[in-house]
């Protein structure tokens, strides 16, 4: 039963961090999309026009890798999770389904439009597609969010004598006080995402000299978002996300921030140090006194709850990843800024294409913001261990009573090696369409 | 409440049969009759433009059972493990075979995701047409050994096989001669469906053979489905009750029989559209005629010790059915809108059209 829940876990893990590689680029990019095409229609340079169709050509690529590895996760909700299925699934099913049937449709008919129906359409009805796909990519993060948002903080439900979660109050679903946060966290993470994607294809033209008028606005865009986007990640949505955990789930906040005795006077923040599950204390650490109960509370002495306030079972299982998923995030987010601010100064400067250090920083910082994203969900997922549902399902109750760690291993097997064809096919494909770049084709 | 929600399921599920249905057919079609690249270059075509928002269906499908019907949704998917994660592959595959094909020029290249195309198309109409035949032959719900349930009287776990390979072995697997004959009508019925869809949409130079490759799958067909009528009695005593009980539902049967019976006039009939139509019958009167034989049993129990799964034992509370409806009815409004919007803009042939570039 043990290595059941392992690789059942694993699985899950597995599967939707490959997937969510793919969302986090296209929910963000959708936007910078109607940026370029809504830019096109008041100023009509072409450029904007080119810049729009050749992003939703990366768009269209990701898309077709998020729906195929976003049908396994629906599905391993039952193959994998049944006994969760069958006693959440009249509450999140609701949110589940209605992804479905607002934001699938809605994204997949038109991103069709988008792509094939420029001449038909015009362009005002060009730019209306294109706003629609962003819509739907959208709504789909929302209806994600409600229902993560639902196992987080459980709002709007009864229980049943056989256990099972009854919706009580369907509009609580949505003003869950965990779903907004989260939400606004999550998409500003997501256009983080796709604005150095941009920077980054940007820096590799200009360095390239490749069509460097093309390589000036992505860069120029993707700064300019990437900043707006990495400081209102930081705050004040990742702030305002911090203090929901603090409320809601206090152990888990304790374990993430690493904080293992309970300090009448304030907490510290931790910087830097390794958990030491043996000893209950971080090695080598660097921590500010006071400064995480002035952030969370506005008050220096406020008084955090340590990991040795809760009982072991209360605290999630894997104390070192939680607290070093929401390290890592923080940090990267911290040199985000930090980058992009530098490039925003020296654009100003007008120095910023010419500045080769710099460029060839922004091109690699690429997989960070990745890394970030997945971390921060790392974060969210570690830290609602050891439950599925906050405080009332715990994890090793929700798996299927049927299938065996056999047949589980075998399936994450298969995942993982189709999932390595596809990363790979997915990096010639991106790489090929970056190479030919934007400069439009005369066939 | 439950019925509501159980045709609405039943309608999108239809829906992405036919629709998922025409590009699996074409995957068919393409594995076994195009030879020419030209051909096969359109063929890819007249799936890969579609087939994306098509399964879109396929998660809509799966959200809304989850959501209406979540003791269901729980059992099948986790009693089905291995077919079911092995038809994710095959979607997968599919799907980028799809996708890639185009993306370089060389002939091996091609080859390569032709039949990754193919194949997966040819494998996922077995793989569905076999998930009909276990829902309709039921499973050993409550996974019973010797007169004892293993599990909750709810849940199963199917092997791929069972060595007897029979439909009324005590412990059937997902594979039987019964399930595969069941199988083999899905094969058959999207071939067909499928040569009709490329016959609408493009100009191949294949189309005029097919209508004659129409013609004999079809004699294929009614063979198939006459034996399966045999065998279906044998292993669903109970399957025809309903219809004698409640005699409306013989249009079920008859839609069936229309699309079969009008396809032997396939080289009379003139519009492209109508011979699709037809195959269209084909789908919509097998699906809904054996979940009318069912009804309100959604998974029948080979034993006597479990009682089956109904519309009613796994439905989820009252209350959220009926909010659920009231969104999925705006939805539905929302989703007819796309479609003639997309029809308007998408309809035609698509040869000229640009595709993977």
């Amino acid at each position: 039963m043990e290595d059941m829940l392992f690789y059942d876990r694993l699985q899950f893990a597995f599967t939707i961090t490959f997937h969510y590689i793919f969302p986090q680029l296209t929910m963000g990019l959708s936007l910078l999309i109607v940026y370029f095409k809504g830019t096109y229609l008041r100023n009509k340079i072409e450029k904007y026009n080119d810049a729009a169709k050749f992003f939703m050509k990366i768009f269209a690529i990701n898309f077709t890798m998020g729906v195929v590895t976003g049908i396994p996760m629906e599905f391993q909700f039952g193959t994998n999770w049944a006994k969760f299925s069958e006693l959440t699934g009249g509450i999140i099913g609701q949110t589940l389904a209605m992804e479905g049937m607002f934001s699938f449709f809605l994204e997949s008919s038109f991103l069709a439009l988008f792509i094939f129906g420029e001449k038909l359409m015009g362009q005002k009805l060009h730019f209306v597609t294109g706003f629609l796909v962003f819509l739907g990519s959208w709504a789909s993060g929302w209806f994600i969010l409600a229902t993560n948002a639902w196992m987080q903080h459980p709002v709007g439900y009864e229980i049943l004598d056989n256990g099972k979660f009854v919706l009580q109050n369907f509009s609580a679903l949505f003003s869950n006080p965990w779903l907004l946060p989260a939400f606004l966290h999550n998409q500003l993470a997501s256009v983080v995402t796709s604005s150095f994607v941009m920077a980054s294809i940007g820096a590799f033209y200009i360095l390239r000299n490749k069509q460097p008028e093309y390589g000036k606005l992505f860069l120029k865009t993707g700064v300019i978002f990437g900043l707006i986007s990495s400081i209102l990640v930081a705050f004040p949505t990742g702030d305002w996300n911090a203090k929901n955990v603090a409320k809601y789930q206090p152990a888990s906040f304790a374990a993430m921030e690493g904080i293992f005795e309970t300090e009448e006077t304030g907490a510290e923040i931790v910087l830097i140090g390794q958990p030491n599950m043996v000893e209950k204390k971080l090695d080598n650490k660097i921590a500010v006194p006071n400064i995480l109960s002035f952030l969370t509370y506005q008050e220096w002495h406020k008084q955090i709850p340590g990991m040795d306030q809760f009982k072991k079972e209360e605290l999630p299982d894997n104390i070192p990843a939680l607290y070093y998923s929401y390290h890592i995030m923080v940090g990267l987010g911290t040199i985000f800024i930090g980058v992009m601010a530098l490039a925003l100064f020296f654009l100003w400067r007008k120095k910023l294409y010419t500045l080769k250090p710099l460029l060839w920083t922004i091109m690699f910082l690429v997989p960070f913001p990745y890394i970030a994203n997945i971390t921060g969900w790392y974060t969210a997922e570690l830290g609602r261990q050891p439950y599925l549902v906050y405080g009332l399902l715990k994890t090793s109750e929700g798996i299927s009573p049927t299938v065996s760690s056999g047949n589980t291993l075998f399936t994450l097997l298969g995942f993982v090696a189709l999932y390595m064809l596809l990363g790979l096919l997915f990096l010639v494909l991106v790489g090929k369409t970056i190479h030919q770049g934007p400069k439009p084709q005369t066939h | 409440m439950e019925l509501f929600w159980y045709i609405i399921i039943g309608v999108v599920l239809t829906v992405f049969f036919v629709l998922d249905g025409y590009d699996f057919g074409t995957g068919i079609i393409h594995l076994f009759f195009a030879k020419k690249e030209k051909d096969k270059e359109v063929l890819t075509k007249a799936a890969g433009l579609f087939w994306d928002s098509n399964e879109v269906w396929l998660v809509v499908a799966g959200g809304m059972l989850f959501m209406a019907f979540p003791t269901f949704y729980a059992s099948v998917f986790s009693g089905f493990y291995l077919p079911l994660i092995i038809v994710l592959w095959l979607i997968i595959f599919r799907a980028i075979g799809l996708e890639f094909r185009s993306q370089f020029k060389f002939q091996m290249w091609k080859d390569i995701w032709d039949t990754s195309f193919g194949v997966s198309s040819l494998l996922l109409a077995l793989f569905f047409g076999i998930a009909l035949g276990n829902i309709v032959r039921g499973v050993n719900l409550g996974g019973v050994e010797n007169g004892v349930s293993v599990y909750e009287g709810h849940y199963f776990f199917l092997p791929l096989w069972d060595s007897s390979f029979s439909p009324l072995s005590e412990t059937p697997g997902v594979i039987d001669w019964f399930t595969l004959i069941i199988g083999l009508i899905a094969v058959v019925t999207l071939a067909i469906h499928g040569a009709n869809w490329v016959i609408l949409k493009t100009n191949s130079s294949i189309n005029s053979t097919l209508k004659s490759i129409i013609f004999k799958l079809n004699i294929v067909l009614t063979a198939l489905t006459l034996f399966s009528l045999i065998v279906w009695q044998i292993v669903n005593p109970t399957s025809l009750d309903n219809f004698i009980n409640k005699p409306y539902l013989v249009v079920f049967p008859i839609i069936y029989l229309t699309g079969l019976f009008g396809l032997f006039f396939i080289k009379k009939i003139k519009k492209d559209s109508h011979a699709f139509v037809l195959s269209t019958l084909l789908i919509v009167g097998g699906i809904t005629s054996s979940l009318a034989s069912l009804f309100p049993v959604i998974l029948p129990s080979v034993n006597t010790i479990n009682e089956p799964l109904t519309i009613y034992n796994t439905a989820a509370s009252e209350y959220g059915l009926s909010v659920a409806l009231t969104w999925g009815i705006i939805g539905f409004i929302l989703l007819f809108v796309y479609m003639i919007i997309q029809k308007r803009l998408m309809g035609g042939k698509i040869d000229k059209m640009d595709y993977g570039h």
